[in-house]
């Protein structure tokens, strides 16, 4: 009883002190826990190794924030490096005001960590990938680029003319994009796969933090979407697939994280069993 | 070990322990990271917008490409401060009118053909198990919400079995979150390792 007792006085302060110990240890000491990858995840990576041309257009819409930047960038740098390694033209979109230093900090850390390591492939900004320009009224925009793309953002969000730039030859509405891989933990998702998808045929993949994830499922099934990337581990696997393929130097951020995210699952799934044992025996203790 | 030196990443790596304080207690730190959240994310969109909208779509096509359709919106847009107004806050009713009504006629027909796909994806061409747990699924839930009738007797039987998929789906979510959540932490504390302490590469 005086366990129980302990259990049910515990200040909460000490559960967040293990929580960071167990995420913390992990990154120190890692052991390299094994990971399976999903069929959802090598959906949308046998579509881009497979099924986009050289030279074709990948579209990514970073509509999120630094709030879901965590479980988000890590999925968008993997799926902009496949890109480079494929020699495929990578256009960034965002229907948040917020996502546009989002989409400029992957041009700027991909563009930066590629050319260090592939000087004889260079990527440049402008002719192998670009920003479309923030504009308001996501539904409004998802529809207008189905007629034209360049007319909808006028400019990318370097401020250059869309019309002066080569990354945009033979660019006019979704019918010239392959493929489109929509990363977002909003219902804006929904909008692209009614719109974009329903309405014009683009052919989607969807990234989604792990909350929304169960949420998305349902796209898969229906046929909406032919991928999903749910959460870190669902970019983690799309690094490894990434990895296994190519020499990649670079940092795979979901990867590192692997092993703190399941050490902080086994804790929980212990905090929750000693949660409800402990309820149960103070419940029947009462009862007596 | 190489502690970084740009001073962007130690402002970044403050901010985020004054957040992650509030866990001991509500304190000073706390509170003047979440205003200054607060004013840098208003003040940034704000900026977007000015840039990527007023400028973009509304000054440069009017001042230098001399395209007066422009003004129609523009018009529209301005009424919308007509509710500051309140002899002329009426006014603000005829953008809204042209948002509602636009948007609607937009995406009532995708809305449906979407609909469509959805309940298309619950007649599958093969009854495996699978697809014999969606359908009995979607019924059995869709059973547990028909409140027209009392929940009893055959009813009664069919709805239970449909709270129970609602209960699975309550705890893949709840799986999920605790995943989200524990990836945030992760996110900030491989900033803190990595880009600020150097102790990780």
């Amino acid at each position: 009883m005086k366990f129980v007792n302990f259990i049910n006085k515990l200040d909460k302060r000490w559960i967040y002190l293990l929580i960071a110990l167990v995420v913390i240890i992990p990154f120190v000491f890692p052991v390299g826990c094994p990971m399976k990858i999903t069929p959802p995840v090598q959906s949308i990576y046998n579509y881009i190794e497979d099924s986009i041309p050289e030279n074709g257009v990948l579209l990514l819409g970073v509509d999120y924030d630094p709030s879901t930047m965590a479980e988000l960038h890590p999925m968008a740098k993997a799926l902009t490096y496949h890109a480079f390694y494929n020699n495929v033209r990578v256009l960034f979109v965002t229907m948040f005001p917020q996502g546009s230093g989002m989409g400029q900090d992957i041009i700027n850390r991909t563009l930066e960590h590629w050319n260090s390591i592939n000087p004889d492939m260079p990527k440049e900004l402008g002719k192998d990938i670009t920003l479309l320009a923030y504009v308001p009224g996501f539904s409004a925009v998802i529809l207008k680029m189905g007629e034209n793309i360049p007319a909808t953002f006028n400019e990318d969000a370097y401020g250059n003319k869309l019309d002066n730039l080569s990354v945009m030859e033979g660019i006019k509405t979704y019918d010239d994009i392959d493929y489109m891989v929509e990363f977002s933990g909003s219902s804006v998702v929904l909008s692209w796969l009614i719109y974009a998808n329903g309405r014009y045929n683009l052919k989607m993949g969807i990234g989604t933090t792990a909350v929304s994830a169960a949420e998305y499922y349902n796209y898969l099934q229906s046929g909406q979407a032919n991928g999903l990337l749910g959460g870190l581990k669902g970019a983690a696997e799309y690094e490894k697939l990434l990895t296994d393929k190519h020499d990649f130097s670079g940092r795979n951020d979901a990867s590192v994280g692997m092993d703190a995210q399941s050490a902080a699952h086994i804790l929980f799934i212990l905090l929750i069993i000693l949660g409800n044992i402990t309820f149960f025996i103070k419940k029947h203790q009462e009862g007596k | 070990m190489a502690i970084s030196t740009n001073i962007w990443i130690w402002i970044a790596a403050l901010l985020t322990l004054a957040i992650y304080s509030f866990l001991y207690k509500d304190n000073p730190f706390y509170k003047f990271a979440e205003y200054l959240l607060v004013g840098i994310s208003i003040g940034y969109g704000v900026s977007i917008y000015w840039h990527n909208t007023i400028i973009t779509k509304v000054y440069n096509p009017l001042v230098h490409e001399k395209d007066f359709l422009v003004i129609i919106p523009l018009i529209l847009g301005l009424l919308m401060f007509s509710r500051f107004f309140k002899s002329y806050s009426h006014l603000s009713r005829m953008p809204i009118a042209f948002i509602v009504g636009a948007g609607t006629g937009l995406s009532i027909p995708s809305s449906f053909e979407f609909l469509f796909k959805q309940v298309q994806g619950t007649m599958p061409a093969s009854l495996d198990v699978g697809n014999l747990i969606i359908i009995v699924g979607v019924i059995t839930t869709l059973v547990y919400f028909f409140f027209s009738m009392e929940h009893k007797g055959f009813v009664g039987k069919v709805s239970r079995i449909g709270i129970t998929f609602i209960m699975i789906a309550f705890g893949a979510a709840f799986g999920y979150t605790i995943m989200a959540r524990i990836s945030l932490l992760i996110g900030r504390i491989q900033f803190l390792l990595s880009d600020w302490l150097g102790i990780i590469k």
